[in-house]
């Protein structure tokens, strides 16, 4: 794991399974997510916190990079044409831009009944109910959740269009950092992705480390990655003169 | 995954019956049980879509509530297009064109940016029609969600690579949907000129709704 300065670390903490997490994080701030005992899969939104309207988009996302995976390199783009995080680091590899968040349904569908009378706060929480409490305390609601990136998860195309899970992206201490190019409000949702086999309804903690990065060179990776890429920034550049 | 089915519906039989310009925004309500279809006149128009649930415009189109419970991202005969709640709001019942894109989203001014070149920042794009659309219908850009494309083909490798490329419709197929709920149906009939999403023209389709 790339070591961060204890110096520059802004919060570090660890939320359990099934919990819902949400922060502004600053211009280059870096978020870290580490998977600490086998992710089923981080459901994430984000927007520009300065005005939320503007906000993560996947599928600009994928069509501006012509490509469904995002790894360090890649950028995730707002629907402004705007780059809200940098991928600077990824030891997972796997996340998944197409498949969407668990729901009630998808709960219940897989696990069954997990109410709060019966489970108290063991109860089976979702990535649509999450979105929502995270959300609706920064006065957003259901028409701000947009479809959503999946951390630690990898969702395949094949030939005919059809969605193929693929197993084995759980990796105690794997980590993603996201490194923030504008005021950036992020909601996590640390619920199983709707796709993972598991009959067991059983999230993993993971760790939230937010730290002061170093400020992207001219030859940053993220910046220099494709020529899309690099309008994208000039677009995000121009928020800050 | 691909269905091609014909519809018995006649054009004559058809409550309403509209052609929308190349470029042109367009909303109608389509009432539970009604059926509605596009026609793709030239060919390769790609038709930027988004359905709302009339009574609570809240509850929209979700691509992937849609693609998850058919597991597959494209869209054809047999498809039911599903709600942000996963409800069934439409469902695909007839297709002449085969294939329909859930991934690619609506081009704007500023991902045109990104991918074409600041040069086409003033050039017209869907996210403008959508905007004209929703603001007559008292909604806006927080009601953006990513839409259908009808007719654009937008093939993923299992590599991940994605491209619009050249469509696989032409001149006369259509897409027919029936209503499983009142919805309010949302159009943009796609100007995109740097890519060959329109076939590098962008063209008329033509609307028809059945009760």
């Amino acid at each position: 794991m790339s070591a961060v300065d204890p110096s520059t670390v802004l919060c570090d903490e660890t939320i359990p399974g099934g919990a819902y997490w949400t922060r502004v994080i600053r211009r280059h701030t870096t978020l870290r997510i580490v998977d600490l005992e086998g992710s089923r899969g981080v459901s994430c939104l984000c927007y520009n916190a300065d005005d939320p309207v503007e906000r993560y988009n996947a599928a600009d996302t994928v069509k501006i990079q012509n490509m469904i995976f995002v790894t360090a390199g890649r950028v995730l783009f707002s629907d402004m044409g705007r780059v809200l995080f940098s991928i600077t680091e990824d030891t997972s590899g796997h996340h998944d831009t197409l498949a969407g968040c668990s729901t009630p349904e998808t709960n219940r569908a897989r696990y069954g009944e997990g109410d709060y009378q019966h489970l108290r706060n063991d109860r089976h929480r979702d990535g649509r109910t999450n979105f929502l409490y995270a959300l609706g305390r920064h006065g957003l609601g259901p028409r701000d959740v947009m479809p959503n990136l999946n951390f630690f998860t990898r969702v395949r195309v094949a030939a005919g269009g059809a969605l193929e899970w693929i197993d084995g992206c759980e990796k105690p201490g794997a980590f993603i950092d996201l490194r923030a190019e504008m005021n950036v409000l992020v909601a996590l949702s640390n619920t199983p992705h709707p796709l993972h086999p598991s009959p067991t309804y059983d999230p993993k903690p993971i760790r939230l480390l937010v730290w002061r990065s170093p400020l992207p060179g001219v030859d940053d990776r993220c910046r220099t990655f494709c020529e899309e890429a690099g309008r994208g920034f000039r677009n995000t550049d121009a928020l800050f003169p | 995954m691909s269905a091609f089915v014909e519809s018995a519906l006649r054009r004559e039989d058809a409550v309403l019956d509209v052609v929308v310009s190349a470029g042109d925004p367009w909303s109608h309500l389509v009432g539970k049980g009604q059926t509605i279809r596009i026609v793709d006149l030239e060919g390769n128009q790609a038709v930027d879509t988004i359905f709302y649930g009339a009574a609570d415009t809240s509850e929209r189109y979700s691509a992937p509530e849609t693609i998850r419970a058919q597991n597959n991202i494209f869209l054809t005969t047999g498809s039911v297009l599903r709600s942000s709640e996963g409800r069934a709001m439409l469902t695909i019942v007839a297709d002449t064109c085969g294939r329909h894109d859930t991934s690619g989203g609506a081009c704007s001014a500023e991902s045109n940016t990104c991918r074409f070149g600041h040069d086409t920042l003033s050039m017209h794009n869907c996210r403008d029609s959508f905007l004209l659309a929703l603001a007559r219908l008292g909604m806006g850009k927080r009601d953006l969600v990513s839409n259908i494309n009808f007719f654009m083909n937008v093939p993923v490798t299992e590599t991940g690579h994605l491209d619009i490329v050249d469509g696989v419709s032409r001149p006369g197929a259509y897409v027919e949907m029936r209503a499983d709920m009142d919805v309010l149906a949302v159009i943009s009939n796609c100007p995109q000129i740097n890519n060959p999403c329109n076939g590098w023209n962008p063209t008329p389709i033509r609307i028809l709704i059945w009760d």
